[in-house]
């Protein structure tokens, strides 16, 4: 098969899984089964797509044209490819997961809930092959429309108010800003083709630079960049694998990917740094990583410290992007991969939490994990990737990332590379602790006994949703091993051209 | 800019005086009167002095009615006044017609069902309709706006 | 006189310009005379769609570039009327006709829900009058023949609307209010017209914009196009002028609101676009200081302030009215730019955002068909009892919102261009701004539908019947195909453009 047909075919499966689920809506174990055949399936098209073009960049494949200069197109480059490959990988653990999630905690419109999902990996296929703005641009709404249901999915009061949040942040910041980013690129260049090196050099100069950054950076709302995060802890009112796959891996990588997209493809990495364009973007990275991982400490709900560590991490990705070097663009990359593997199993091991004991406070789960070994055990891992300690995958991000602030002569940004990551064992740390060591810590003698006789008779919910974490917590390891693989994977995305 | 309205332009505008003098009195009484019938009296009024315009726009002073003569035997030293505006507010009286008669239709209509032909009086009633319907469905503000 | 012979038209597609008008308007009376109450819709509709078998022959031969210049009676023109067709109002007629074919076979459920059965060949009759007076509007070249021909589709209009007195009375004061302020705008463009027939003696809008030119600006000249300006634009409901739009919208039949909300306001924009550059010209300074510092602060004003309005609604249709009155400010924006690209948008928002309310306003037709009421209290949860019809619905929001994949979207990436293009900032980020507030509006009919349980008729609703549903989808494929597809709708546009920024081209032939 053609890499084309191959890419073509990766968005379509998820998309035609949509009109599956409906289709089949009445009958839930077919249902479930024929999205995990496509979610199967696209990850082995995604994988014949690797086969094809390993890490080089294929040709442009130009569905139609929209407006003249406008193409719906498709193409193929390790960024992208890298992408394609964690979320349509991880899709296949996620819906397993979900399947097991959604009937262990009898959630209602499984038939909404899996057709939306569906829809949401059609278009992060469609974002990670863009071979344009104008396409990704598309994909990209997309995505916000369809994850909308699912963040509204209970329809409880809070879940409507979340999902206003989440639609009003991300569409206002998309039409607002980013459009106005996009169209203005498009007027003073008359393209929009992501091109090596960039198409912006030599169409404007000056302060506009960093004006027409400021749109893309907080345009691009999904990247979760402070004043416009706040949407993610909102979304997390969604059912946890909706947490999961989109807001660990999807829906944020799909932001922080069209930010480094952005970055090395319309603005390129050396005009970036010609021109300084990116250094307030670096500095509010900064603050975002730092003050975001405050905020994490002060949160009980795990969710909710799971989603302001998100809007951390996602800034380590933007600030790669800001360093303007080749060395930081690397490890943004590279940190998409390996935060997504780390987050994505603290995720769904706070899920797997909750299916078995419906708590969602940290403060609740104090020796929990001894009755639950196996989910604990993988949200130690995914904690130590995510903090950054060998040998889990996102010592390398974090170190590729300390290289390129180094390469940029930016020490300020080492230093809060480091405090970030001390912050990180800080908010991360408590849960395992409380979990494995804190026998009880209830002042009141009775209330302890009930408590501790609750979690005495709790245990591992079903193999659905304890095994998908322990999977991914083994691919942080793995990746660790794999990181240099990933770094000349990579590599041609910041080569000279 | 003042300096041209000498006694004669403003006699020699004398069609256009009564043009605006009737325009804005139809106007008014549009705006002023509460009487459905009344309005529609002021919108004639209005629409007649329109037909004003027209009419005297085709007036060439020293000119005839322009009708040839049964042998065609033009004489070039005749002038005759233009017809075309005459032909054309033909057409917009005809149009006025129908706009009133319809217009009268729509009031009967009104008084059967609001048993008033007075603005008012039907504001008053349709307001009344308003604060139910928002009392029933409103979460927010909505009605005649 | 032998050279008129070849005025004279001679087979049967030269005479396509005026058959367009004729099959309509022969069709409305003959569903009186036939007075069979089955066979007036049948009627109704073949004749609509032979119009708009017509228009497309016509839109393929102008989308070139080639002007189509009708002597009617063989009379040439200056002195006989003129139907002049050029890609501008080629795409205008197709559009009416397109509109009111697809919205015909909803009429027919939704008028036999709504209006009594006595009045529904009359029903039919007012509509055909309606809609041959909006392409007469369209496609005559002739300034009197335009007052005319807007004055039947006017007419018909109010008796189209006090229909929905059936339902709830007010439609008849908001028809009488249309008719007051219809009456007075359309007399105050017949003004207009007599001004500019004292100075230019001709009622040929080419013979008058070539007159225009030769003796440039002066004190009539400059009042006509005021009046005309005014006139006009209480038809566009340009937004100080817009007061009879909600009402008449909200009360009137479903269908009625659908095919009106679609078309008249847009043959009355076209009828703008028309005087604004073909008979005053471009270069007319006084025009373009009008657009600069008139419409376009009015139609930004209508961005917000209609937007903002229908935020507040809590009835569906009367939002989608005002926000119809907010998308003419986008519209209106595009044309007052005064650019190729700008007037390109506008042209391409008339079309797209006629074809997105249409979709919006049959679904509330169908919505009211099964839960009786267009308020949202009425309305939760039917998104599960009616899913064909709220996902159509939510399409057409989308569309409205203008989300990339949809047709709204097009146009407003044109019109965000354009503003960049003249570099006018603010206004671009004005344009995105006000897209937010469609935003706000759209969601809460999404939420409406699908967030809230199902009470009261909503709960017991059935998926409304196939005769709405296939017209809806049509219009809803149709935004989400213009969305992709945009060979027509901007090609034709930018043709459009072209034609009207280059003036008219003297007197054809």
């Amino acid at each position: 098969m053609d890499t084309g047909t191959a890419i073509l075919l990766s968005i379509l499966v998820p998309f035609a899984a949509v009109f599956g689920n409906l289709i089949l809506r009445n009958n839930p174990n077919a249902r479930d089964g024929m999205t995990l055949v496509a979610a199967v399936l696209t990850f082995l098209l995604v994988l014949r797509i690797l086969a094809n073009e390993g890490n080089g960049t294929s040709e442009t494949y130009t569905l139609f044209s929209i407006l003249p200069g406008i193409d719906i197109a498709f193409n193929v480059e390790p960024l992208g490819l890298m992408f394609a490959i964690i979320a349509s990988g991880l899709w296949i653990l996620t819906h397993l997961y979900g399947i097991g999630y959604m009937r262990g905690n009898d959630e209602k419109h499984h038939t909404r809930f899996f057709a939306c999902f569906a829809f949401a990996i059609s278009s992060v296929m469609g974002i990670a092959f863009s071979a344009n703005m104008f396409t990704l641009f598309l994909f990209y709404e997309a995505l916000t429309i369809s994850t909308y249901p699912l963040v509204a999915h209970k329809g409880t009061p809070e879940a409507i108010k979340g999902a206003r949040t989440y639609l009003g942040i991300l569409i206002g910041t998309s039409i607002g800003l980013q459009l106005v980013a996009v169209v203005w690129t498009f007027t003073i260049t008359g393209t929009l083709d992501f091109t090596r090196g960039g198409i912006l050099e030599g169409h404007i100069a000056g302060p506009m630079v960093a004006v027409l950054l400021g749109l893309y950076a907080f345009g691009i709302g999904k990247a979760a960049l402070m004043p416009f995060h706040r949407w993610l802890p909102a979304a997390m009112v969604a059912p946890t694998p909706v947490s999961a796959l989109l807001h660990a891996v999807a829906v944020v990588k799909a932001g922080v990917f069209t930010m480094l997209k952005v970055g090395i493809y319309i603005f390129g990495i050396d005009f970036l740094a010609s021109s300084g364009a990116s250094v307030w973007l670096m500095w509010l990275a900064a603050f975002s990583i730092v003050a975001a991982s405050v905020v994490a400490m002060t949160k009980d709900n795990l969710k909710a410290r799971l989603a302001y560590s998100t809007i951390s991490q996602l800034s380590y990705i933007t600030l790669g992007m800001a360093l303007a070097t080749s060395m930081g663009a690397l490890g943004g990359g590279m940190h998409i991969a390996t935060h997504a593997m780390g987050k994505i199993t603290l995720f769904m091991c706070a899920g797997s939490i909750y299916v078995a004991t419906h708590k969602t406070e940290i403060s609740q789960m104090t020796g929990l994990g001894r009755r639950m070994p196996i989910t604990f055990a993988a949200f130690l891992i995914g904690a130590l990737s995510i903090i950054g300690l060998p040998p889990f995958a996102g010592s390398w991000s974090k170190w590729l990332l300390v290289v390129g602030a180094a390469d940029a002569s930016q020490w300020v940004m080492i230093a809060v590379l480091m405090v970030s990551s001390l912050l990180n064992v800080a908010y991360l740390m408590p849960v395992v602790a409380r979990g494995f060591f804190l026998p009880n810590p209830d002042p009141d003698a009775e209330a302890a006994t009930r408590a501790d006789e609750a979690t005495r008779t709790v245990r591992e919910a079903n193999v659905l949703v304890w095994a998908p974490p322990a999977v991914t917590a083994l691919g942080c390891v793995f990746l660790f091993f794999y990181a240099s693989e990933i770094q000349t994977f990579l590599s041609p995305i910041v080569a000279a051209n | 800019m003042f300096e041209e309205f000498t006694w004669e332009f403003i006699v020699g505008h004398l069609n256009y005086w009564l043009f605006i003098v009737l325009m804005m009195t139809g106007l008014y009484i549009v705006v002023a009167r509460s009487n459905l019938v009344k309005k529609l009296v002021g919108l004639n009024i209005f629409q007649v002095s329109v037909f004003m315009l027209y009419i005297s726009m085709g007036k060439i002073t020293g000119g005839t009615a322009p009708i040839f003569p049964t042998d065609m035997k033009v004489d070039p030293g005749v002038t005759y006044s233009n017809p075309l505006p005459h032909v054309l507010i033909l057409t917009a009286i005809v149009v006025g017609i129908a706009t009133t008669s319809l217009a009268l239709a729509l009031i009967v209509r009104i008084r059967e069902e609001y048993n008033t032909i007075d603005e008012a009086g039907i504001l008053e009633i349709e307001s009344t309709i308003c604060r139910a319907e928002n009392q029933l469905h409103g979460e927010a503000m909505g009605g005649r706006a | 006189m032998a050279s008129e012979v070849t005025h004279t038209a001679a087979t049967f597609a030269d005479h396509l310009p005026v058959l367009q008008i004729l099959v309509p308007f022969i069709a409305a009376p003959l569903t009186v005379l036939i007075g069979s109450r089955a066979l007036a819709w049948p009627i109704a509709f073949v004749s609509s769609a032979i119009a708009a078998v017509i228009a497309f022959a016509l839109l393929m031969k102008t989308m070139g570039g080639e002007v189509i210049s009708y002597h009617l009676g063989g009379w040439a023109p200056p002195l006989g009327i003129e139907y002049r067709v050029d890609a501008a109002n080629a795409f205008v007629l197709l559009l009416v006709c397109a509109i009111s074919t697809i919205v015909l076979p909803f009429a027919r459920t939704s008028v036999a829900a709504e209006i009594p059965k006595r009045q529904h060949t009359l029903f039919y009759t007012a509509y055909l009058l309606c809609f041959a007076g909006l392409l007469g509007v369209a496609v005559t070249g002739d300034a009197f023949n335009v007052f005319v021909f807007l004055e039947i589709s006017s007419l018909s209009t109010y008796v189209l609307i006090a229909q929905g007195s059936y339902r709830d009375k007010r439609a008849l004061t908001a028809a009488f209010d249309y008719l007051m302020m219809g009456t007075i705008g359309a007399t105050f463009f017949v003004i207009g017209i007599g001004l500019l027939y004292m100075a230019t003696g001709t009622l040929n809008m080419a013979d008058i914009a070539d007159r225009i030119a030769e003796q440039g600006s002066n004190r009539t000249v400059r009042s006509a196009f005021a009046f005309i300006v005014v006139g006009i634009g209480l038809k566009v409901a340009i937004y100080p002028l817009h007061l009879w739009l909600p009402n008449s919208y909200t009360f009137a039949p479903s269908a009625v609101t659908a095919f009106l909300a679609a078309t008249a306001t847009k043959v009355a924009i076209y009828v703008l676009m028309r005087f604004v550059f073909s008979v005053f010209r471009p270069d007319f300074s006084f025009a373009n200081n009008t657009l600069e510092f008139i419409i376009i602060p009015f139609a930004i004003l209508a961005m917000f302030a209609a937007s903002f309005i229908a935020i507040f609604q809590s009835d569906f249709k009367r939002m989608l009215a005002y926000s119809s009155i907010a998308q003419i400010g986008y519209i209106l924006l595009g044309i007052g730019f005064l650019t190729q690209t700008g007037l390109t948008a506008g042209i391409s928002h008339l079309f797209n955002h006629g074809i997105t309310k249409a979709a919006l306003f049959m679904g509330v037709g169908a919505l009211v068909l099964r839960t009786g009421s267009s308020f949202y209290s009425r309305l939760e949860g039917a998104g599960r009892t009616m899913p064909w019809t709220s996902a159509a619905v939510v399409i057409g929001g989308l569309s409205l919102i203008g989300v990339p994949g949809t047709a709204g979207f097009i146009s407003k990436w044109v019109l965000v261009q354009a503003a960049l293009e003249k570099g006018w900032w603010p206004v671009a980020l004005l344009i995105v701004a006000s897209s937010l507030l469609a935003v706000i509006y759209v969601w809460r009919v999404i939420e409406t539908l699908y967030l809230k349980p199902a009470t009261g008729d909503a709960a017991t609703a059935t998926e409304a019947p196939a005769s709405m549903l296939i017209p809806l989808w049509i219009m809803a494929a149709a935004c989400i195909y213009f969305g992709f597809d945009t060979q027509i709708t901007i090609g034709a546009s930018q043709t459009a453009a072209q034609g009207l920024l280059a003036g008219a081209v003297g007197m054809a032939h």
